[in-house]
């Protein structure tokens, strides 16, 4: 069954091949190949939506990507809803569900319409001034409602199930537009050779050939060459063709970014296909190929359903078939409207009358009209249009004034001329220019390697654009590196011409008048707003823009630009060029938020490292923390038990027994070279020239300002070899650090760095039956204390294994680390796990960890400190040298409030009731009866709950804090004061006679 | 995203691989202890911060992880010119005739 | 083969398994293939000018000066990464690290076995697999037969060596192995278009 408006044998669509759809709830029957659009043009509809304020019938104004009025929801299922897709742009497949939007209850009859009588309230700016009383109503009243009712669509509320590609691409000549000009820059540079890529936002090429049937190149009609040399384009392996793809940002150095939409159109999208593919595209040279898009005519109430561009009813009739109505009336200001009433009249169209506001135009296409028998009215103006869900007239009127005339139509076909596309051109940094001539801003002044040709250039006529873009294409790859030309430029054989037109508003919507004469569809902004803001004192473009909201938000000035601006000029009494034009911003059309991210959602969101005794600490049931994108073991729970036992047990195994650590994530570097050690006395506090090969030493490494940066211990393997520990998140700028101070300023030194944080697993084993769980392993190191004492490194075998072994301890306990090469991590742990089992050695996460080491005082850099603190607040300065003329931070420590009294230094804290655990970051005062706000002398770093010690343990940073030991000081919370002593740092074996035991 | 040519790869690759460093030509006292307060300010907190040409360091920390000097028109974000650390600022800036 | 074993004995052999990161992965789509490599051996060479020539000759590859470079020989590749920086990777069980310890000219040596981790991309969407999260123009006049590259795939750092037309190895850190592995595949799997 053929739809109302589709007329047999008319447009290029096999009109045999339906598709079924829905649109609000009514089934429809399209044709493949329409666009959802010319589908309900098809079948008379035409109004789809709500306008963004006003609540305005709103129907199609455009057959492409500047529609600023049919916004639609597609609706796939559930979680894919997309709102605001343009209805002109969204193909047909069998089964699409679409809704309008912006409107309650329904469409025909919408609430909030009411806004267009109270419009006087809504007026430019209205949102600055008349929501500005009482303060707090905006906040909690006005802007919620305004939202509510203003919004345009509704965002999905499920995660998006679709996902999303991403390219990086690399070509000597990109071309964006593929339209006449830019198929025939394409066809120049790729027959070169040169790698080329044609992007065009359509499904098909060929542009404004769509609907230009006076058009032919070569011998064909214009859209038949354009699919002919798409093809040849496409078998040539030098050139990629990427249709439905939209170049929505021209950023530096012909960096370009375009959005492919992969599988919108597709009835059963394949479950492997992305929804959308994101381009970015580095091109040697761009031409840019964006056409035009006509303009409006500027009259009141011209947003009326069923009023077009000209230009949109002809690619409806001459390419989908459709025909927007039965008796079509006319307006423009400008030849091209036409062309669309002779295709319109020859197809069997009505053309109630052509309404044109010049007085006498003269040539062969109004011979044409008129000889087809359409009514032609010259010098006279279109002052309103008739009806509320549909235009229903047009009412006449000399545009001088005089008697009306009121024509009945059921379609009203409008254009005030063409717009130069130079939004990517613009985004280039580009600098426009004004053409007095013509009026229109092309583009003027260039800031890259890029080309405009054609109809974005402001080049008219058909054959002049091939010869510009064909030379352009040719140029392009010249300039990009070809020294071959062999291709034949296409022949126009025959095309179109369109005169200028006018901007700004048309007689009946001037000055004196109060009507709404639309400028920006998309944002509801007239004429009348436009002159308003100037009123009021705006006078750059840029301030009317943003008090009006013309041409903001996705239109972009698509359709509003030079209508608003030749506005603005008129009431301010200024040539056009002086008032200026509004920047266009990327991106061109709206992008989603799935193309953007790509392929960085779920596990490629950011990295998840794991170590290699990873899966064994799973297999144990490990709850995992994340320490930046390590996970790491937390604590190890057996049945029944909650964290704080599984930790309370794992702290107490450790020094009854032993415990095992996974400690692999510790950032660790290798610096070798003969000067090693030198290397290493500028970038720590510490001396290590004299650090004997096989010992260690705990290493304090600071920033220029006198800051800990980091910390670590630090084993020499040989005369010009450490292996150098930092902290787990450290490991990254510890190392980047160190290169730069290594390669900008001690570039005279012998030495380089190396990450082996991954080469090297390591196996902390702590605790007083350490050694015999480790001994019966090792191969060729003697692990008596004499030989193998407390801070001492030996290189051997464990298992068979290469093996770094550090004595060291981080715990208190007699304690080693075992290093072996990442791939045997595992192994090496399960082999040690077995011996351990033996001692009842227990498996310890990153949690007692933190406790074990906080009971012996031992800081973590990153929480006992925070980029503030010198070694001497930490109470470390016996790790500075101080015999040392020169490391990186020595003179930051010297500056004056780095040495000043009253700084906050690292203390202990024992809270009175020794059950209460105080929360880490909680603040310390003195007084605690003193007024608010108190005076805060410190902070909570590290607070735990120690089954060691039997009580709660804790460090903090306090202002003179070592001179105030045993001094009462005060926690305030919420449930009341926590009274705390101020302690040494050490809470367990303060003489550290454990190391040895 | 811009394109940095790095003087030790000698070829231009794009920024993903780059790390800003922060301002150029800031030389570290050879006799650090000895420093003044003042010349310690200039030295760590001070810095030029100019709209026009500014030299600076990059790191090619994703590549030959070399760090460089860049000098960079701060208004058009161009690069002029990078070289090698350890050079010297160069007299000459191509293209600054303009 | 057995000459390096010879040079290794007097060593015991490891008693427990290697367990290599993602051992024996691999993943086929339309034009690409990717397979996790097996072990190999690797240094991270660091030297001035003037040890080029005795590291070459120790090694038996020659170090190559052009940045993007690699050589290979029985084996055995060199990527230059840096000014005075080279990844050897010995896919056949001979020991960089054990000849570079023979050379007394000035150099660092730093055994990074365990630490990489290798990934094949091949087929005739291989380039078009890694450009999903890689900047570099993969062109082979760009990035030709033996080009090597320190660069970057998605979020992550990675060593990128040509080894043919239509074959990639990427090499990145052992913990960065599972991202890397599934960003290709995702990748992998829109490659052909």
């Amino acid at each position: 069954m053929i739809a109302a408006f589709r007329i047999p044998g008319a447009g290029r669509l096999k009109q045999a091949e339906t598709a079924r759809f829905s649109f609000d709830g009514q089934s429809y029957a399209g044709v493949e190949g329409d666009t959802l659009a010319s589908a309900l043009l098809a079948n008379g509809v035409h109004l789809v939506g709500r306008s963004f304020k006003y609540h305005r019938p709103r129907g199609f104004l455009s057959a492409g990507a500047e529609e600023p009025n049919a916004l639609v929801e597609i609706k796939r299922d559930f979680a894919r809803k997309t709102p605001n897709v343009r209805a002109t742009v969204q193909e047909l497949y069998d089964g699409l569900t679409a809704q309008s939007q912006n409107r309650w209850p329904s469409l025909a009859f919408d609430v909030g319409a009411v806004n267009d009588i109270a419009s006087p309230l809504f007026s430019a700016g209205f949102y600055y001034k008349t929501f500005m009383w009482p303060k707090s109503a905006w906040k909690n009243l006005y802007e919620p409602k305004i939202r509510a009712a203003a919004g345009l669509g509704v965002a999905p509320d499920q995660p998006d199930p679709d996902h999303y590609s991403a390219r990086f691409a690399h070509c000597d000549v990109l071309v964006l537009g593929g339209g006449a000009a830019g198929i025939a820059a394409a066809l120049a540079a790729a027959e070169t050779g040169v790698r080329v890529i044609l992007a065009d936002e359509q499904a098909d090429f060929g542009g404004s050939l769509r609907f230009e049937s006076g058009a032919k190149i070569d011998g064909q009609d214009g859209f038949a060459w354009a699919q002919g040399a798409v093809a040849t384009l496409k078998a040539m392996d030098n050139v990629r063709v990427l249709s439905r793809t939209t170049a929505f940002g021209y950023y530096a150095q012909n960096f370009v970014g375009l959005v492919e939409r992969v599988s919108d159109h597709l009835q059963n999208p394949g479950r492997e296909q992305p929804r959308e593919r994101l381009w970015q595209v580095r091109a040697k040279r761009v031409v840019l190929a964006t056409g035009a898009i006509e303009r409006h005519m500027v009259f009141a109430d011209n947003d009326r359903p069923g009023i077009m561009l000209a230009s949109a009813a002809r690619t409806y009739l001459n390419h989908y078939g459709v025909a927007v109505g039965r008796n079509v009336g006319v307006y423009t200001a400008n030849d091209s409207a036409y062309a669309a009433a002779i295709d319109l009249k020859k197809a069997g169209v009505g053309v109630a009358a052509i309404v044109d506001l010049r007085d006498n135009p003269t040539g062969p296409i109004i011979d044409e009209a008129r000889a087809l028998g359409i009514e032609i009215n010259f010098g006279r103006a279109v002052i309103r249009a008739g009806g509320k869900l549909r235009v229903s007239s047009m009412t006449v009127q000399p545009k001088n004034g005089g008697g009306e005339r009121t024509i009945p139509v059921d379609a009203i076909m409008m254009s005030a001329g063409w717009t130069p596309s130079v939004h990517l051109f613009s985004q280039s940094r580009g600098k426009v220019a004004f053409n007095d001539e013509t009026k229109r801003f092309v583009p003027g002044t260039y800031a890259q390697d890029c080309v405009s040709v054609g109809a974005c250039n402001g080049t008219d006529g058909l054959s002049a654009t091939i010869d510009e873009a064909y030379a352009a294409g040719a140029k392009a790859a010249k300039d990009a590196g070809a020294n071959t030309v062999k291709g034949t430029k296409p022949k126009v054989d025959a095309s179109e011409s369109w005169s200028r037109g006018m901007l700004g508003a048309a007689p009946g919507a001037g000055p004196d008048t109060t009507v709404k004469a639309f400028v920006d569809f998309q944002n509801d902004v007239t004429a009348k707003d436009i002159r308003q803001a100037v009123h009021e004192g705006m006078r750059s473009i840029e301030h009317v823009k943003r008090f009006t909201t013309n041409g903001m938000a996705t239109d972009q000035g698509k359709t509003s630009n030079m209508h608003g601006l030749a506005i603005a000029a008129e009431t301010l009494d200024k040539p056009i060029p002086q008032v200026g034009l509004t920047t266009f911003r990327a991106p061109y059309t709206p992008v989603t938020f799935g193309a953007i991210i790509g392929h960085a959602r779920g596990p490629l969101f950011d990295p998840t490292r794991k170590t290699a005794i990873h899966p064994w600490a799973e297999r144990q049931g490990a709850v995992f923390e994340d320490v930046g994108q390590w996970k790491r073991a937390w604590y190890f729970p057996k049945a029944g038990e909650d964290m704080h036992a599984a930790v309370d047990r794992e702290c107490v195994t450790v020094r009854k027994t032993a415990g095992l650590f996974d400690a692999s994530t510790l950032g660790k570097i290798e610096v070798v070279g003969p000067d090693a050690a030198k290397f290493m006395e500028l970038l720590y506090t510490n001396p290590w020239e004299k650090l004997e090969p096989g010992r260690c030493r705990y290493g304090i490494m600071l920033r220029e300002d006198g800051f800990i940066y980091d910390d670590g211990v630090v084993g020499r393997l040989a005369p010009d070899r450490f292996h150098v520990t930092t902290t787990t998140g450290g490991a990254p700028r510890v190392m980047n650090h160190m290169e730069d101070y290594l390669q900008t300023e001690f570039p005279h030194l012998n030495v380089w760095l190396t990450s082996i944080t991954e080469q090297w697993a390591v196996i902390a084993v702590q605790g007083p039956k350490s050694r015999e769980i480790i001994a019966p392993l090792v191969e060729g190191i003697d692990m008596s204390d004499g030989a193998l004492p407390h801070m001492s490194v030996r290189e051997g075998r464990i298992c068979g294994v290469p093996t770094r072994l550090f004595r060291m301890s981080f715990t208190g306990e007699r304690g080693f680390e075992v290093n072996v090469p990442a791939d045997y991590g595992q192994a090496v742990w399960e082999a040690l796990w077995a011996e351990g089992q033996k001692h009842g050695a227990c498996a310890y996460g990153t949690e007692a960890m933190h406790v074990l080491r906080a009971e012996k005082g031992y800081i973590i850099v990153g929480q006992d400190t925070d980029g503030t603190v010198t070694p001497g607040d930490a109470g470390l300065d016996w790790a500075v040298g101080k015999k040392k003329t020169d490391f990186v931070g020595i003179r930051g420590m010297a500056r004056p409030d780095l040495v000043a009294k009253g700084r906050k230094q690292l203390v202990g804290l024992k809270t009175k009731d020794p059950k209460v655990v105080l929360e880490e970051g909680a603040q310390i005062v003195g007084d605690p009866k003193q007024a608010i706000p108190m005076t805060m002398i410190g902070h909570v770093t590290s607070s735990y709950w120690s089954q060691n010690c039997g009580r709660s343990i804790a460090l903090a940073l306090v202002a003179g804090g070592r001179d105030r030991m045993g001094e009462t000081l005060s926690v305030p919370m919420p449930n009341g004061t926590i009274e705390v002593e101020v302690t040494g740092m050490v809470f367990f074996d303060e003489k550290g006679e454990r190391l040895n035991g | 995203m811009l394109l940095i040519r790095c003087p030790y790869c000698e070829e231009e690759r794009p920024e993903l691989e780059f790390r800003n460093a922060g301002e150029a030509h800031i030389a570290r006292s050879a006799d650090m202890a000895a420093t003044s307060d003042d010349d310690f300010e200039k030295f760590f907190f001070i810095r030029s911060n100019p709209k026009g040409i500014i030299y600076e360091r990059w790191r090619h920390m994703h590549g030959c992880a070399r760090f460089f000097n860049a000098v960079r028109d701060t208004v058009s974000d161009r690069f002029l010119m990078t070289y090698k650390a350890g050079e010297p600022k160069p007299a000459k800036l191509p293209g600054a005739a303009k | 083969m057995a000459k390096a074993a010879a040079r290794k004995s007097g060593v015991a052999a490891p008693s427990v398994e290697r367990r290599p990161a993602l051992a024996g992965q691999e993943l086929s789509a339309t034009g690409v293939t990717l397979a996790v490599l097996p072990p190999a051996e690797r240094i991270s060479l660091r030297a001035p000018d003037a040890s080029v020539a005795a590291l070459s000759k120790a090694l038996g590859v020659t170090l190559p000066r052009k940045p993007k470079t690699s050589a290979a020989k029985a084996g055995r590749t060199a990527l230059w990464l840096g000014p005075d920086e080279w990844l050897v990777i010995d896919e056949v069980g001979r020991d960089p690290l054990a000849d570079c310890a023979e050379v007394t000219v000035l150099h660092s040596a730093v055994g990074i076995s365990h630490r990489n981790v290798a990934i094949s991309v091949t087929g005739p969407a291989a380039a078009a697999t890694i450009n999903s999260g890689c900047p570099q123009d993969l062109s082979l006049d760009a990035f030709p037969v033996g080009a090597a590259s320190r660069t970057i795939l998605g979020k992550v750092e990675i060593v990128l060596l040509r080894t043919a037309s239509d074959a990639f190895r990427v090499e990145c850190w052992r913990s960065f192995s599972d991202y890397v592995f599934i960003f290709l595949s995702e990748a992998a799997g829109d490659a052909a278009a």
